[in-house]
Parts: structure tokens; C-alpha cells; sequence
């Protein structure tokens, strides 16, 4: 089995340091994990994503053309990955941000405020993680347990910021598995 | 020990370090800034030496020195830092010093772009600074990989007294990957009684690579060549993928492109049509004579590459032009994908029984 | 209706890709308004550098030049040997001119070429991420110096403004700022000056920019304004180092 997803967003929204940490929650339960930035020349503030492979085999190619899921944090970015998805595919869109629906009806779309529940939260800055938690509601992709200690293990750096970010996940996650299977 | 997810960039300096590779000169250059990054925090700890020089041409003429005398060094750069280094490289290649230098080849020709690309193929391989000499070069499909060849590039630097090239695409350099660094054990090397290193108690050592008189020229270049055949039958690696059952067609492709004919392959087993890999993980020496044999079984070879085809002359003088080689690649930074690798084998595919009918 | 603000010809209308609170837009702008005030735009060819700037070439209304990393003053020499009548002028930045490109812009002085070099200095390298340049400040932090400029291991920033005035042969020197209205209205003075000599044919002429890049200093564009007057002004003396008229003393007071 190999699983694709897409962070995308704008540069500053942290789909990079999302993506980042699905990786190393995959890693850290045994499994083959591909994390692929895009880079380009300095374009300070413009978009941002990453590829992250999870897989049970080893990972030939790091470059997906149709990825499975996707997670969109702003227009664009919907806009580029979600019409090249796979089919049954699960794309989580931050409405806080996306006001358009896509139209695909072969994946299944699942709607997150994002912005608007981090705010709640404490702070915007964590909306990554409302879309990360509520990535692996709906997919089950990797266990929450697994997702929430490999978090706080990153954001250890910073120990203020991680209730905020727990909690964050938490929401996503609720969210996420209410949509999702 | 345990696995860390780490930047391909960051790991292969890590790995610089684990080798004892210790004395390491940079230039900043994208996409591989990340090496110099990381070992400028990390150098000091392992009490080891970091400097940014104020150019490549300076950075590889550092190593020619240190090298000289007889400490293990090393550079990363890319493209055109890479171009900088060849008027060193090869004084340091005639001089017969132990360097290494990691090229995270960005696309070109001229300052190119930042994407990842295999297009310093020729450069690496065919020469790239003057005269008679030869790199060992490998190129790593994974972080993993690259780690891995690290410690071995250094050892075999030192034991053939030769540079030794790291060509890993963009890809490479930028992406995440689980690593694990392991204790990688090598007989013991020779001691290095040509370092200038104090000639106290002996004979004054000199590094040189000047040589007026013609016969004491031809004598070091017979003597380099040498050490390229001894490469030739001791140091060829490759890696084979889908050989082991019946395959239509033989593909040829390193680095990350490698990984891509592979998901191809896999693809195209899907459809019932069954391909194999040659994976050179050398690409000097080329393993010319496992190309030869494996394509005795098909009637053509694909070489498969991010470059507008540079490998492809090589793979055609390994079937030594028996069959005809095919290419297809892309370049300027745009990787191939999967599919297009599929499309490609099935287009030569369908040709071939076009042509027989 | 008498205009008073439009943009100089010698500006393209392409929108700049640089951050905000970057002042190489400002010293485009500057280099700009002076080449058509002297009405030489047609006559320009401007090298441009490897390093943020490198796209500048959309961003003028002239002809360019692309020059590898710290050749510019090469290049430049190249065109004005070939072509005297030519305006040519070279955009580098601190590790374009002062790092990579320092025996070429040496050279380039030392031999009086008649172009003009306009030199950003930043403190920094831009493009590459925020590593170390050779004019980054002591103690200050960047990519490739996480604990700070150490003088003891990589010496102190170099003064570039003050190594070419050492040199024998004429020319014109000065140091500008670009990050305050006051200052820029004095640095378009010396660009001025610095075109006006090489119109002239007189000398080699030399402004160095002293620049902000808030993304790679960490600092909001504010802050790095303010970073400018309280750390940067203070080693790098803002003035005029050099004319012809000194006839080459030298004098770097
Ligand atoms: C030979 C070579 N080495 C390195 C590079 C990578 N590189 C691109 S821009 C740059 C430096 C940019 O810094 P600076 O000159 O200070 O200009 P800024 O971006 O700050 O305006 C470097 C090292 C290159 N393009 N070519
Ligand atoms: S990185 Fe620095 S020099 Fe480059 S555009 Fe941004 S602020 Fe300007």
C-alpha cells in the first residue's frame, strides 16, 4: 500500500512543517516515508507545498503525478492539486480561506475552518495543525496517538506552543473523522 | 541505531562528518546550501574545520592544499561552483590527491536554474577539467544511498589517491528520507608518505603536477590509467531491477530517475508488459559489461535520463552498438514522470512490432 | 497639470520580485531616473549579477547583460573596450563584488576602466538563503555563521569603498545609503556624478548602496532601517571616498 498527499498553501502557513511531521509519525511506526518540498527560486510568500509518501514497500518514485489525498490551505493551491488527484481520493480544504468548492464528486471533500478554529484555539499560526488532525481523521492514515506524540515532540523546542497545537490536532481530528470513513 | 527523517543536503553532511571527513570548504549555492548549513553548526562540535571561501575556485584549491597535506577533505556545490573547481580538479587529479566533492547538480548550461537535473553527466564522467585524468564517480538514488557512499568515497579516494565525484540530482539534496548512519569498516589504508606534512626525519616531499620532461609525463599518466583499470575491475556497482525474470525491454537510469523507471516498470508489469533496470551506482567506472550481457536478451535499450542525453553514449558503446539505444529524458528541470516513462516504452515497443510486420 | 511622479523610461513596468522592505527596487529606481536625466538610457548597457538582482533585466528599459558570479566587471570591461561609446554600468552585491568577484573588481579599478559599478551592500547573501558575505557585520548571525560573524576566525567585513580609494589610479568613489529618504537623495547624487565621469570618459566610478534585507536579517523592514543607521552607517561610513580631482592620493579620509 503507498499513500500520497499533498500540502500546499501559501508560504508561512506550515504545510512544509506539516507535512513534515506525517512523515516522521509514518517513519516512526516502521514504514517507508518520502518527504519532497518543492523548491524554486526565492519566491518569498508565494506558495509552498509538499509531497509526503507513506508505504509499506520501498519507495520507487518520489515524484507523484496524481496523488492520492490532498491538503489545501488557500485557493491556489486547491486549485492546482485537487484536480489531480486519484480517484477516492480525500481533499481537505480549508474554508476558512477557500470559498470555491471543487467539483470533482469521485473524492471525498472534506471542509475544515482551519483559520477560524485556530483562532479559537489561540492562534492562527496553528491552523496547519487543524488540517493535519483532521487529514488523519478522515484517512486514518497513521493513529492519532502516534500523530499527537511525534507533534509534541517537534514543537518540544517551544513548550508554550504545544497545548495550542494539541489541541488544534484534536479538532482537525473530530472533524476529519466525522467526514471522513 | 534508530532511523531519522532527514533533508538529503543535511544528512550527506552528517555523513561528511561520521566518515572523518573533517575538514570540509563551501561556497554557498542552491539547491545544496543546506550541506554548508548544517556543517556550520555541526563542524565545530565535532571539532572539525568549516570555512566558507570567497569562491569555488578558492574552495577547491583549499582542498588541493589540505589534501596535500594529507588531510581528509571535502567540498558540496553544484553546477556552476562545480565548473569553478575544474581548473583544481584536475591539479588535483594529476597531483594524485584524496578529495571529495558532492555535486547536487542543479539544471543548465550557464547559471541554468535551481531544479533538479543530471545534466553534469559528461562533465563528471568525460573529464571537465584538462587532461588525462578520471574521476570515480557515484551517483546515490536515495538519501540512504548517499550516506552510505560517503564513507566510501572518502576510503576510496585515499586508497586510489584519486578525487571522487558524489553526482546526486536536486532530488536528492532536498528531499526527506529515513537514514540511518551505520559503522561502515574498510581495510586498512595506506599510509599517506607523499602529504607534505614536515619533512622532519625524511626526504622533502612536493606536490606537483608539473612535469617538463615528456617521459616523466607519459610515466604519471600511464600511471593514473593504470589506477582507472584497476576501477574498472574493482569498483563497478550497479544495481539491477526485474532482471531475474523475462523482460522485453532494458532500461538504463540513475540517481532519482532510476526510481522513476522503476514505479514505471511496475506499471507496466501491471499491463503484462515486463521491463527491466540497470541502476549504475558508478557511473566511472560504467558497468559496461552487465549493460552488455543483460541486453543480450532484448532487442533494445532505453536510456533514461534528466539531462538531453548524455549517458545514453555510454550505455551505447556497453551493448557495444549491437542494438540500438534509445533515449528519453527531460531537462531544464523538469523531472520525467512515471507515466511518461511508460508512454515512452510502450511507443518503442509498438514501433519495434510496427517495424517486423 | 505639471506632473511630478512618474516612472523614469529607463524603468520597465514588470512589478519586482523583491521582498518587502528590500531597497534594491530603490537603487533601480535611482540608477534609472539619473540615466535619463543625462539621457544615456540608449545608450546603456547594464550587467546584471547573480544574487537577487539577477532579474533585473525585466526590470530596466534597456539593454543587459547576464554576467556569471562576480564577473560583472569582466563583462564590463569586455563592452567598454570593444564599444567606448557605450554607458555600461555593473549591479553587484556584497557577494557578487566582494567575495567571488574581488580580483575582478580590483583589476577592473586598478586599471581606470571607464564604467560605472554600483555596489549593493547588504550584508548578506540574498538569494542563496541569508549565508555569510564578506561584509556581514561582527556578531552578526546568518546561515552559515549560526553563532555570529567571528572576526578571530574570518576577519573583519571588508570596506570595499575604502580598498579601491587605496588604489593609485583616478576615479570616483562614494558611499551611499538607500534605506532613508534623506540618504537617497545624496546617493542619486552620486550616481549622477558617477555616470556624469563616465559620460565624460574621465575615470572608473564606484558607488557602493548600503542596503537592507529584512528577510535574511530577520527584521521587519522598520527595524531594518533602523539597523542600517545604528550598525551598519557606523562602519561603513556614508561619504565620498575619492575623485578624480584627488588625482589618485588615495586618501581614504
Ligand atoms: C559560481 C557560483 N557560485 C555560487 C552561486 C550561487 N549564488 C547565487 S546568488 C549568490 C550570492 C548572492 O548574494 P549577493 O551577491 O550578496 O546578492 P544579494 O542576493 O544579497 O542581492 C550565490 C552565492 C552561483 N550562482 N554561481
Ligand atoms: S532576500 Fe533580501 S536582498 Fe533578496 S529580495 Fe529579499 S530582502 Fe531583498
Amino acid at each position: 500500500m503507498q499513500t500520497e498527499v499533498v500540502f500546499a498553501g501559501f508560504g508561512g502557513q506550515g504545510v512544509m512543517l506539516a507535512g513534515k511531521i506525517l512523515a516522521e509519525t509514518g517513519m516512526g511506526l516502521g514504514k517507508e516515508v518520502v518527504w519532497l518540498p518543492s523548491y524554486g527560486p526565492e519566491m518569498r510568500g508565494g506558495t509552498a507545498n509538499c509531497t509526503v509518501i507513506i508505504a509499506d514497500e520501498p519507495i520507487a518514485s518520489p515524484i507523484v503525478v496524481h496523488q492520492r489525498d490532498s491538503v489545501v490551505m488557500n485557493r491556489p493551491s486547491l486549485e492546482k492539486f485537487v484536480p489531480k488527484m486519484r480517484a477516492q481520493g480525500y481533499a481537505i480544504v480549508n474554508t476558512s480561506l477557500i470559498q470555491v468548492k471543487s467539483e470533482r464528486d469521485d473524492i471525498t471533500v472534506v471542509d475544515v475552518p482551519a483559520n477560524k478554529i485556530a483562532i479559537a484555539a489561540g492562534t492562527g499560526k496553528a491552523a496547519n495543525m487543524v488540517m493535519l488532525g483532521a487529514y488523519v481523521g478522515a484517512t486514518g492514515i497513521v493513529p492519532f496517538d502516534a500523530l499527537l506524540e511525534q507533534a509534541k515532540h517537534v514543537f518540544q523546542k517551544k513548550p508554550k506552543s504545544i497545548p495550542v497545537n494539541v489541541k488544534c490536532l484534536k479538532e482537525g481530528y473530530k472533524l476529519g473523522q466525522a467526514k471522513g470513513k | 541505531m534508530a532511523k531519522v527523517l532527514m533533508k538529503g543536503n543535511e544528512a550527506i553532511g552528517e555523513a561528511g562528518i561520521r566518515a572523518r571527513g573533517l575538514c570540509y570548504f563551501c561556497y554557498p549555492i542552491t539547491p545544496q546550501s543546506e550541506v554548508a548549513e548544517y556543517l556550520s553548526k555541526r563542524m565545530p562540535e565535532a571539532g572539525g574545520v568549516f570555512l566558507q571561501g570567497e569562491s569555488e575556485v578558492a574552495v577547491s584549491n583549499m582542498l588541493y592544499g589540505a589534501a596535500g597535506a594529507g588531510v581528509r577533505c571535502w567540498t558540496s556545490s553544484s553546477g556552476p561552483g562545480i565548473s569553478l573547481m575544474m581548473e583544481a580538479l584536475a591539479y588535483i587529479a594529476a597531483a594524485e590527491l584524496p578529495v571529495v566533492i558532492v555535486n547536487i547538480v542543479r539544471c543548465g548550461p550557464g547559471l541554468g536554474g535551481i531544479l533538479p537535473s543530471q545534466s553534469d553527466y559528461r562533465q563528471a564522467v568525460k573529464g571537465g577539467g584538462h587532461g588525462d585524468y578520471q574521476c570515480l564517480v557515484y551517483a546515490p538514488a536515495s538519501v540512504q544511498e548517499a550516506v552510505d557512499l560517503m564513507p566510501l568515497a572518502f576510503d576510496r579516494a585515499e586508497r586510489y589517491r584519486n578525487p571522487v565525484l558524489i553526482i546526486g540530482d536536486g532530488m536528492i539534496g532536498q528531499m526527506m528520507e529515513p537514514v540511518e548512519f551505520k559503522e561502515h569498516k574498510f581495510p586498512p589504508l595506506p599510509p599517506k608518505d607523499w602529504a607534505t606534512t614536515g619533512c622532519k626525519g625524511r626526504k622533502p616531499n612536493v606536490v606537483n603536477s608539473l612535469y617538463l620532461d615528456p617521459y616523466a609525463e607519459e610515466k604519471l599518466n600511464l600511471r593514473m590509467v593504470a589506477k582507472y583499470e584497476k576501477m574498472k575491475k574493482e569498483e563497478v556497482r550497479c544495481e539491477e531491477y526485474n532482471t531475474d525474470k523475462p523482460y522485453q525491454a532494458l532500461l538504463v537510469a540513475y540517481g532519482t530517475t532510476a526510481r522513476i523507471c522503476r514505479t514505471a516498470i511496475h506499471k507496466l508489469g501491471e499491463e503484462g508488459i515486463h521491463v527491466a533496470l540497470l541502476r549504475p551506482i558508478t557511473l566511472f567506472p560504467f558497468p559496461r559489461q552487465r549493460i552488455y550481457e543483460l541486453a543480450q536478451k532484448v532487442d533494445w535499450v532505453m536510456s533514461v535520463e534528466m539531462s538531453t542525453g548524455q549517458m545514453v553514449e555510454d550505455v551505447e558503446l556497453s551493448v557495444r552498438c549491437e542494438k540500438p539505444v534509445h533515449f528519453f529524458g527531460r531537462t531544464g528541470g523538469v523531472v520525467p514522470a512515471p507515466e511518461e516513462v511508460v508512454e515512452a516504452v510502450k511507443k518503442q515497443l509498438g514501433a519495434g512490432k510496427g517495424g517486423q510486420a | 497639470m505639471k506632473t511630478i511622479f512618474k516612472r523614469p523610461e529607463a524603468l520597465a513596468e514588470t512589478p519586482t520580485h523583491y521582498c518587502p522592505g528590500c531597497t534594491h527596487g530603490v537603487a533601480h529606481r535611482l540608477i534609472a531616473e539619473v540615466l535619463d536625466e543625462l539621457g544615456l538610457r540608449e545608450r546603456t548597457v547594464g550587467i546584471v549579477p547573480v544574487g537577487c538582482s539577477v532579474l533585473a533585466f525585466n526590470y530596466f528599459n534597456f539593454d543587459c547583460q547576464e554576467a556569471s558570479h562576480g564577473r560583472a566587471p569582466a563583462v564590463a570591461t569586455g563592452i567598454k573596450r570593444g564599444r567606448p561609446d557605450l554607458i555600461v554600468f555593473t549591479y553587484q552585491g556584497d557577494g557578487d563584488l566582494a567575495s567571488i568577484g574581488m580580483a575582478e573588481i580590483v583589476h577592473a579599478a586598478n586599471r581606470g576602466e571607464k564604467f560605472t559599478a554600483v555596489f549593493i551592500n547588504n550584508a548578506v547573501y540574498g538569494m542563496t538563503g541569508g549565508q555569510m558575505a564578506p561584509t556581514t557585520m561582527p556578531g552578526q548571525v546568518t546561515t552559515t555563521c549560526p553563532a555570529g560573524r567571528d572576526v578571530e576566525q574570518v576577519g573583519y567585513p571588508i570596506r570595499m569603498c575604502e580598498l579601491l580609494a587605496s588604489l593609485r589610479t583616478p576615479g570616483f568613489v562614494e558611499r551611499v545609503a538607500v534605506h532613508q529618504p534623506k540618504y537617497i537623495i545624496k546617493a542619486k547624487r552620486a550616481l549622477k556624478k558617477a555616470f556624469q565621469y563616465q559620460a565624460d570618459n574621465r575615470c572608473f566610478s564606484f558607488v557602493e548602496c548600503l542596503s537592507t534585507c529584512p528577510t535574511n536579517w530577520g527584521l521587519t523592514p522598520l527595524k531594518a532601517v533602523q539597523w542600517v543607521d545604528e550598525t551598519m552607517i557606523p562602519y561603513y561610513p556614508v561619504k565620498n571616498f575619492k575623485s578624480p580631482e584627488t588625482e589618485g592620493e588615495g586618501d581614504a579620509d
